[in-house]
Formats: C-alpha cells, structure tokens, sequence
C-alpha cells in the first residue's frame, strides 16, 4: 500500500535519526505544509477564519501544554490563565505604542515569569499538589486581570486591539492573520518535533518517567522542571498574543477562564500525551466535535420532530469533553495519536504483517 | 472598625467553613484509602443535590424519605464509579487518574443540568427563612443547622476509622500490598471509601441546596474543599474540621471587610490564595503526614 517501507535502507545514523524517516511521511508533511500555505487562496472565508484559523492556534496551545504535561510530566490546569497573560500583555504593550513582534515576546516572558512563579511550588510538590497549585493560579489570575481595571479595561469592557504591523506588513484582514498564526504554528511545531531529540528534550522525559531517578543519573530535576514551565508558559504567552490580535482582535476576561483550561487539558489528553500530531488532532476533535455533534443533534430533532431543551444543547460542549476525556483515559490512554499509529503500522507493512516489529 | 460587624461575619464564616469542609472530608476519605485527589468531589455534591431534587420534585417523595434514598443511590453511584472508572486505572501514572477524576466532573456539571435543565432548582428540607438572632448578631439559620450537621457528621467519620472497617481502610492507606497480603479486600475498601464520599457530598449538596438552590454552581464547592483538604493536610480527617474553620473564617471576613475595599470578587480567591500560600510554606498541610518517596 502506501506506507511500504521496503527498499529503504539507513546507511548513516542521521537518516535514521531524521523527524521522519520514511519518503512518505516527508512528503505528506510537505504537502500538508504546501496546503496551509495555500488555503487562503483554496478555502472560502467561512472555513479559514472560522475553523483553520482557530485550529492552527488552539493546536499551537494544545502543543504548548503538552509539552509540559506529555514531554515533562508536570499536570496543568491553568494554562488558560496563562494564555490570558500573554494576551492582555501583548494588547496592552501594542496599544502602548509598541512593535508587535516585540509585544509578542513581551507577553511570552510575562506568562513566562508568572508561570514560573507558579510552577516553583511544583519543585516542592507534585502530582495531585501541583494540579491544585495550577488550579488555584487560574483563579488568582483571573481575579486580577478582572479587578484591575487597568488591565481589563473594567469588568463588562473589552480591550480592542489597535492596528499592528508584523515584520513590516500591516496585520489587517484574514490572510495577514492567517499567516502570521500559521508562521508561530510552524515555529512551535519544529520547536517540539526537535526538543525530544536534543539532550533537552530525553533529560525532561527522564524526570517525567521518575523524577527521584533521574536526580540519581545526574540530571538536574529542579532545573529541567523549572525550564519546562518557563518554555511552555512562554509558548501560552506568545499564542495568547498571537489569539488576541489575529482571531478575537478584542479580548475581555471571561475568554480566558477555566473553560478554557479544561477545552487544553481535554486537547492534550484526546490527542495524546507527548504527541506533537496528537495536538493537531486533539484540538480538531475538542473545537469541532460540539459543533459537529450540536447539528446533528439540532437536525436530528428536527427530522425525529423531538423537542430538544435549550439547556440541554448549551451543555453538550461540557458533556462531550468530560465524556472524550474518560472514554480515552480509560480505552486508548495514549488518545488518537496512539490510534493513528496503530492504524499507520498497520499499513506500513501490509499485507505482509509478519514484518511488522 | 466595626466589631460587631466583624463577630457576626466570624461566626456565620465558621458555619460555613464547616459546611465547606463536609466536602474536603469526602477527598480526605478517598485519598486516606486510595492515594488518589478526587476533582470531581464538587460535581459529586452537585449531583447529591439534584438527586435530593429530582426525588422530591420529579418523584413526589417527601423530603424526609427522599434525602434518605438519595444518599443511598449516590453511595451506590461512588462505588460503582470507583468499580468503573478509577479501577481500571490502578497502576497508571497519577496525572491519568487525576485527569479522569476531572473528567468526570466535566462531564456530570454537563449532564446533569443539560437533562434537568440549568435554572436553580428549589430544594426545601424545612429550614425557616427567618434569620436567628443572637444579641444583635445575625445568624443564618440555614448555615448554622448545616454547620452543626457537618460537624456531627465529621466527627462520625473520624470515629468510623476506629471501627473495624475504619482500621481495614487504615491499613489499605499505609500500605495497599500489605493489606492485601493480610486477606483485605483492598478494592472493596477503597469502594466503599467512594461510595462514604459521595454521600458526604450528597449532604453538603443538599445542605448547599438548601441556601442558595441547587444549579451547576454547586460544584464551584470543589475549590473551597481542595483548600481545606490541603490546608488541613490532605491525609487527616481532623485537619479538615480546623481547616475549614479557617478557610470559612477567612473567607467571610475577606468578603465582609476586603470586597468595599477591592471592588469585589474576593470570596472566589481566598480559597485559591489559601493553595498557594499552604504549598509554598507547608506543603503538606497543618496535620498532613509527609509523603517520603523512594526510588
């Protein structure tokens, strides 16, 4: 089939050690690179602003935490808090007049320091602690950025962001937005398909395995953990910025609650721990499924002529993330990543499954 | 300052706190036996609290009977969820569990209000409205006769671990191997410990219902009992009681005397201040034993 992986044979170490190694997967990345390039050009309005655009940044997010929870095993329940960071920083520093690109990264350090602050208690404790400890920087923060009304803009404000230019060109319109998600996108997913092959990258996965054994091989785990937090509350802070200017252009408190943590958690969990793929596809099935499914539904009453309550609607967002989140914990913890490696090998080699190893 | 003032909100924050801490008790249950912090306590409440509901309103009961049936279906409901869900996944990393347990509560604070529909239910188990007065402090009735309930009722369960299945599930938190080495039914006794959770929830859900309605709201209980539970330490049942005290006591008086200061909202954030400052100082809680991990 289309996966055969006869007649490729690795010579050096380096093409063994490639992101990808096979033909094929080279040139599906490739093409799916070429499309996301081109779909400003391929898709009408509808489809790039209302779902490609919010893909590409919700995915960026779902990579963001999964590195933290996938790639160093430190759980997060904040990271909506986070994002809300980097975005109020970033609207406030442009509006101050600012370059976007440098409020960008100012709204990244900015999650960044506070993530750490937070993430510092994860030194001392772990596991059920930290989740609590993120939990309640969710809270914290959204109280702040709530009751100060110099960063809010008051409690029933929104901040409207002011006109930027990125790298010269002005960011108005769909395609400047696309492109400039699409550039942090890419930059973020190089970022993670690379950290797992640097001593970076097999030094986090050794502390997420076992913290107290990795001190015992030498790696340093209070650093690592540390560096984890800063990196992912870094990547929060700079996709919140790129959120607020290129998808909301106005922001106020309430995008950034605890949903919005939950709709990460339920991405990174539903796609696959430590997946980069996982993230894309988290984010899809989390952002689209409720969509999807509340149309059927709305249709499907319609068809049946049932009566359908309201509420019952407006809750089916909560039911299915809560009901994706069991259902893969319990049957395919590794999420849909691990179902599309299993489905992959199988053609891999078929129909020839001896060989499969 | 007025003193008076700051009495009447001290004590109907204690009152308060210990109706909090009839929550955090059901965590501190579930993490003694099983090592596992349950998120979804918060949504279990709430779910006591529609279950109350739905008999009365929806079956007809009265309530005398019906808060009765409905601790019994939700100790049936804790037990099978443990069956079900949390143990199949015994020996997976921590965070997965702690995941599914936040999963779970996603997905009740959708249900339930998606089939019961999302307005504020009533639920009247006959607590007067009429405030009580005690000199010229005002008291609410309702918290106060739920304050004494949950104290009533975390005092039973601190007893309950002096009883035979209290020392069995002793045991089964010291060391789940050895216990089950000894002849304990290791599975049945974190069950049954789930199912004594979800029944304390179903009574602070009730006594919540009571006062303010019950709604998905209720499940905002689960960051006031987390505070509790890890401000009193999350193994220790008596840390609860006095860590509820505080974290009530602080709460009303954040609210009473901070909020025309800041402009409100700070009774959402005392609870999450509380986490923050009790892992940065004592991570293991006023009465918590610290956990000594080996490679």
């Amino acid at each position: 089939m289309f996966f055969r992986r006869a007649g490729i044979r690795h010579t050096r170490y380096q093409s063994e050690r490639q992101i990808w190694p096979l033909p094929f997967d080279r040139r599906l990345a490739i093409l799916l690179f070429l499309f996301a390039l081109a779909a400003p050009f391929l898709l009408d309005r509808l489809h790039l602003v209302g779902y490609l655009l919010p893909w590409i940044i919700w995915s960026t997010a779902a990579l963001g935490l999964n590195f933290l929870m996938g790639g160093a095993g430190q759980i997060h329940l904040g990271y909506g808090a986070l994002i809300g960071i980097g975005a109020y920083t970033t609207v406030h520093m442009t509006r101050a007049g600012m370059p976007f690109e440098i409020a960008l990264i100012g709204g990244g350090l900015l999650s960044a320091a506070v993530g750490i602050v937070f993430g510092a208690t994860a030194l001392r404790v772990k596991g059920i602690y930290l989740a609590m400890a993120t939990l309640a920087m969710q809270y914290i923060v959204d109280f702040v950025i709530v009751q100060f009304p110099a960063i809010s803009g008051g409690t029933q404000a929104a901040l409207t962001v002011p006109r930027v230019r990125f790298l010269g060109i002005p960011v108005v319109g769909d395609l400047p937005s696309y492109y400039v998600a699409l550039a942090v996108c890419v930059i973020v997913t190089l970022f993670m398909l690379n950290v797992k092959r640097s001593s970076f990258g097999r030094a986090l996965a050794a502390v997420r395995e076992k913290d107290y054994a990795a001190a015992v091989i030498g790696v340093n785990t209070f650093r690592f953990k540390l560096t984890a937090f800063w990196v992912s509350s870094f990547i929060a802070g700079v996709v919140g910025g790129v959120l607020a200017v290129c998808y909301y252009r106005t922001i106020s408190p309430d995008q950034f609650h605890l949903e919005l943590s939950i709709q990460l958690v339920a991405m990174v969990i539903v796609g696959g721990l430590g997946s980069v793929l996982g993230s894309f596809f988290g984010a899809a099935l989390i952002m689209f499924a409720p969509i999807v499914i509340n149309q059927l539904i709305g249709s499907l009453a319609v068809a049946l002529g049932l009566a359908i309550s309201a509420d019952l609607r407006a809750h089916l967002p909560l039911m299915l993330y809560g009901a994706l989140i069991i259902g893969f914990l319990l049957w395919e913890p590794l999420g849909l990543a691990k179902i599309y490696a299993n489905i992959r090998n199988y053609f891999l080699v078929w129909p020839f499954r001896h060989a499969r190893h | 300052m007025d003193w008076l003032l700051v009495a009447e909100l001290a004590i109907n924050g204690i009152f308060i706190g210990l109706m909090y801490a009839l929550v955090a008790a059901g965590i501190v249950l579930i993490y003694k036996t099983s090592g596992i912090a349950n998120l979804a306590q918060g949504a279990l409440a709430m779910t006591g609290g529609y279950a109350a509901w739905a008999f009365t309103a929806l079956v007809g009961l009265p309530v005398w009977l019906a808060i009765p049936i409905a601790l019994v279906v939700m100790f049936i409901f804790g037990s099978l969820l443990e069956r079900f869900a949390l143990r199949r996944m015994v020996g997976q990393p921590i965070i997965m569990v702690i995941m599914l347990t936040l999963g779970l509560e996603i997905m009740l604070r959708g249900v339930l209000p998606g089939f019961f529909g999302a307005a504020v239910k009533k639920l009247d188990i006959g607590i007067s409205p009429s405030p009580l007065f005690l000199g010229d402090i005002f008291i609410n009735k309702a918290t106060l006769i739920g304050g004494c309930i949950s104290l009533g009722l975390i005092l039973l369960a601190i007893l309950f671990f002096n009883s035979r299945l209290g020392v069995i599930m002793r045991a089964v938190s010291d060391d789940q191997t050895a216990s089950w080495s000894v002849g304990i039914k290791v599975e049945r006794a974190i069950a049954i410990a789930w199912g004594l959770a979800a029944v304390m929830a179903t009574t602070a859900g009730v006594l919540w219902g009571a006062t303010q309605g019950i709604d998905w709201s209720l499940s905002l209980l689960l960051i006031k009992a987390l505070a509790i539970a890890i401000l009193g330490g999350l193994d220790s049942l008596p840390g609860v009681l006095i860590a509820g005290v505080v974290v009530g006591l602080a709460e009303s008086l954040a609210t009473g005397i901070l909020d025309p200061i800041v402009g409100g909202g700070t009774r959402d954030v005392v609870a999450s201040v509380i986490i923050v400052l009790t892992l940065l100082i004592r991570p293991y809680g006023l009465f918590g034993r610290e956990h000594i991990e080996r490679v």
